[in-house]
């Protein structure tokens, strides 16, 4: 065989190594097989931080009833007592200083997630109080008869 | 110590240590650890309890800031309703994202479906979220990397890394996974990883009043999730395709999908 | 409070109609240009085994085709990454593939299995084409008033002659060897890219339609099939436009001054050399067919009767919504027509190049049946999704998956061997053939 077939070779062995250069400073110095081994762990292990470190929205109610202790004590007497604040009043992200006011969701689309009627037995659902929206009192916010604290009027 | 328990002893050490050494050249440490560690987060979700109201829905999608008015979501909520007939009829409309209000079920193109309270035998709500699976079949299809598993069991998606195939979309049976509206890579259920490692409760668990959703340490015997799946009786959703789901269901019917 | 904002489209909702029940992130996520893909790569390889067919197994009848689908194939190449890049969401980071492998994924190897077969074809070209690049380095050089696209021309080939400018007895030799080599190595790469091509189908255990062993096999087959109908429909075609310039005495696709005779532009000289090449071809387009329908009905006969629980669905896709798509375009079509028109007596050029045209769009319908048939389901089992392939992009997104982003996936491949034809002549007559 004369040399010359060679040539080709060298040009591919060329172009691989400045692939392989090019890797060395491409790829980030933490990528690689992490705890789950190469099939299900092989990544940048930052962004395991980086996830960690999102930010989170919601609190929970132990966060609102350490101010609003007379709220949450009201609500919690009621039938309404297992739903979490932050479901109607919004997420409090770093309430009171940003945002310094919660939008409340007063709408009969909220209230109506749980007590539009469906006849649904083997769920907890047919166990709600529940109306068709379309006929109950249609066009008025539920909030204007029902104390969303204190929802059953037999109580009011 | 006894001459001969002495000799016992140190022949069980010797042993010992010839194994772990050997098991060492065929097993990574790193591997191995992996396979016990002290955390694996599961979750539960009862569906008896679930009332269809989608808080979950609307709580995960404000966490995780996926956009209100795209119709991706990383967890749903799908309606059953089983017929007197034994017909099975299913829907969910923008992914429970503003609950179950209507009587009709959604079925896209064929219109709304009116079903007779007369004519129901069963109807449920099941929750639907990333399995987290311990062979998740979307990590071993990512060409790149860029979706991967923590040792804690969490399969995230390594955004400044993903390229956009849609390949684990592809490969995902359960459908959890899709193209994020705004980050354009692919995008799923976290266990809302930022909230569970810093001591939190998942959104969607946090948001739901009758406790359907539950997050937990399945190595720890007094965690309740743990217990649950101990001891009761939970399904997963299609184990055929040898996923191993870590997200567990009481109260599993035969027609949910 | 349900917001009324302006709804936000998600990718694929804008081609996907969903019916009953569909799971809320279920969309045709991989749409047209995923079926371009495994089209075009398949063309490639086809285009290559053709080629390899004379170099390896020494079909001398195939010598005139086989040259052109080598440079053909070679053309082809760059674009069978074109759909991969207009489907992808961060096109910038495709190179990810290259540099951080997941291997466990069968799209990791694309990158280097790519590479690797871009590198042999491009080496078998040099070696087939060296002694005409040194000539014509020989040639330029001499030339006093060269124009400035000759000039170019010259540089070029300058360069891409490496330096390896010895044209001696031995030298040639030696090319030819390589040439048989490379060609040999070549098919089991061409067959590895694109039966992996099969196998990202075909692995995926969450899809019931692709989930069988038989997708990569099947997809070398109708690769094979499709490589060897494009190239007698292109080679069909180049040679039609070369007649009708040979008639007016004119030479195209075959610059002058480069032809070693000019026996290569004499009209009957044309026609004899095209009518042999095609029919010769598509003898063996008719054994791939063969083969490739087998494969792909024993596949739907072993679904059909194991029945296991995806079947009820998939016979739903199959023999109802998609019917026409696969029985009538895909196996009507692109199947059984163009065997019978190749199998009844006095094929003619024509014909044959009609049956071919017939068997290219049948593949594509082969691929279109897979990658969108296959998402035409849900994953429950109860519900479907329908694709409507957006014609007038109204976004960057409905034009590169859409009908303008597939046709100039298909088109550039023509431009791009167009101009290498300028650097490597196709239609190029070896010295001693041309003084017969």
């Amino acid at each position: 065989m004369k040399r010359h077939v060679w040539r080709p070779l060298f040009v591919v062995v060329g172009m691989v190594v400045v692939i392989l250069l090019f890797r060395l400073l491409y790829v980030p110095d933490d990528f690689g097989s992490q705890d789950r081994g190469y099939t299900f762990g092989y990544h940048r292990l930052s962004n395991e931080q980086e996830w960690k470190d999102y930010p989170a929205k919601y609190q929970d109610s132990s966060y609102c009833s350490g101010c609003h202790e007379d709220k949450s004590e009201s609500v919690g007497a009621s039938g309404h007592a297992m739903i979490p604040c932050e479901n109607c009043h919004g997420a409090a992200f770093n309430h009171p200083e940003d945002p310094e006011t919660l939008t409340i969701d007063r709408s009969r689309e909220l209230c109506i997630r749980c007590h539009s009627e469906l006849y649904m037995p083997s769920s907890g659902r047919n166990d709600i109080p529940g109306i068709d929206p379309s006929q109950h009192n249609a066009g008025i916010e539920c909030s204007d008869c029902h104390n969303p604290h204190n929802p059953s009027l037999e109580d009011m | 110590m006894k001459r001969r328990d002495f000799l016992k002893s140190t022949a069980v050490f010797v042993s010992g240590a010839a194994v772990s050494l050997s098991a060492l050249e065929l097993i990574d440490p790193q591997e191995l650890l992996a396979a016990n560690p002290e955390l694996r987060w599961g979750f539960l979700v009862n569906t008896h309890n679930c009332v269809g109201c989608g808080f979950c829905v609307k709580a995960c999608k404000t966490e995780n800031d996926i956009p209100m008015n795209a119709n991706v979501t990383r967890t749903w909520v799908e309606r059953y309703v089983i017929t007197k007939d034994g017909e099975v009829v299913m829907d969910t409309p923008k992914g429970a994202l503003n609950g179950f209000t209507n009587k009709q079920l959604d079925q896209n193109k064929s219109g709304m479906r009116d079903i007779p309270d007369a004519d129901v035998a069963q109807a449920f709500f099941v929750p639907k979220l990333c399995n987290h699976c311990d062979t998740p079949a979307c990590v071993q299809v990512c060409p790149v990397g860029a979706t991967y598993q923590t040792k804690d069991g969490a399969v995230l998606v390594d955004r400044k890394w993903c390229i956009g195939c849609g390949y684990c979309i592809m490969g995902c049976p359960y459908g959890v996974r899709f193209f994020h509206p705004e980050e354009h890579v692919a995008d799923k259920c976290t266990f809302c990883y930022h909230r569970i490692s810093n001591g939190g409760d998942t959104a969607c668990a946090q948001a739901c009043p009758f406790d359907a959703r539950q997050i937990g340490n399945l190595r720890d015997p007094n965690d309740p999730v743990a217990k649950a799946v101990m001891n009761q009786r939970v399904g997963v959703l299609r184990d055929e395709y040898g996923t191993k789901p870590q997200v567990f269901y009481l109260g599993l019917s035969k027609e949910v999908r | 409070m349900v917001e009324q904002v302006a709804q936000m489209v998600v990718h694929g909702e804008a081609w996907t109609l969903k019916d009953l029940f569909v799971l809320p992130n279920e969309y045709v996520y991989w749409s047209i240009q995923i079926v371009m893909y495994p089209y075009m790569t398949g063309l490639v390889a086809g285009a290559f085994v053709l080629s390899s067919l004379y170099h390896v197994f020494g079909v001398e009848k195939l010598k005139e085709i086989a040259r052109f689908a080598l440079v053909f194939s070679f053309a082809l190449l760059p674009v069978a990454m074109m759909p991969l890049m207009l489907h992808l969401m961060q096109p910038l980071r495709g190179i990810n593939v290259l540099m951080t492998p997941h291997f466990t994924s069968a799209i990791s190897a694309f990158g280097i299995v790519f590479m690797t077969y871009a590198c042999i074809v491009a080496a078998e070209i040099w070696f087939v084409y060296r002694e005409f690049i040194v000539d014509s380095v020989h040639r330029l050089s001499a030339k006093t008033d060269r124009s400035a696209y000759e000039s170019v021309l010259l540089l070029v080939y300058k360069v891409i002659s490496l330096g390896a400018m010895d044209t001696s007895k031995e030298a040639l030799v030696s090319d030819h060897k390589a040439v048989k080599f490379l060609a040999g190595l070549g098919i089991p790469v061409a067959c590895f890219l694109h039966g992996y091509a099969g196998f990202i189908f075909g692995s995926v255990k969450a899809n019931a339609l692709w989930m069988t062993p038989l997708m990569p096999v099947i997809f070398i087959c109708s690769a094979v099939v499709s490589g060897i109908a494009l190239c007698i429909v292109s080679y069909y075609i180049f040679m039609e436009v070369r007649k009708w310039a040979a008639k007016r005495g004119k030479n195209v696709l075959l610059p002058d001054g480069l032809a070693h005779g000019s026996a290569a532009v004499d009209y009957e000289h044309l026609r004899s050399v095209q009518e042999h090449e095609v029919k010769m071809t598509s003898k063996y387009l008719l054994i791939f067919m063969t083969l490739a329908l087998t494969l792909e009905v024993l596949d739907m006969i072993f679904r059909g009767y194991t029945a296991v629980k995806s079947w009820d669905i998939l016979r739903d896709v199959l023999f109802e919504h998609d019917f026409t798509k696969i029985f009538i375009m895909q196996y009507g079509i692109g199947n059984v027509l163009p065997f019978i028109m190749l199998l009844l007596p006095g094929v003619t050029v024509r014909r044959a190049a009609l049956a071919s045209v017939m068997v290219l769009f049948g593949v594509f319908m082969m691929r279109w049946n897979v990658v969108i048939g296959g998402q035409a389901f849900s994953l429950t089992f109860n519900g479907f999704m329908h694709y409507h392939l957006p014609i007038i992009p109204h976004d960057l997104e409905t034009f590169k998956e859409g009908f303008f982003g597939a046709m100039l996936v298909i088109s550039t491949p023509f431009v791009l061997f167009y101009f290498l034809n300028m650097i490597f002549p196709a239609f190029m007559v070896d010295k001693e053939e041309s003084h017969h």
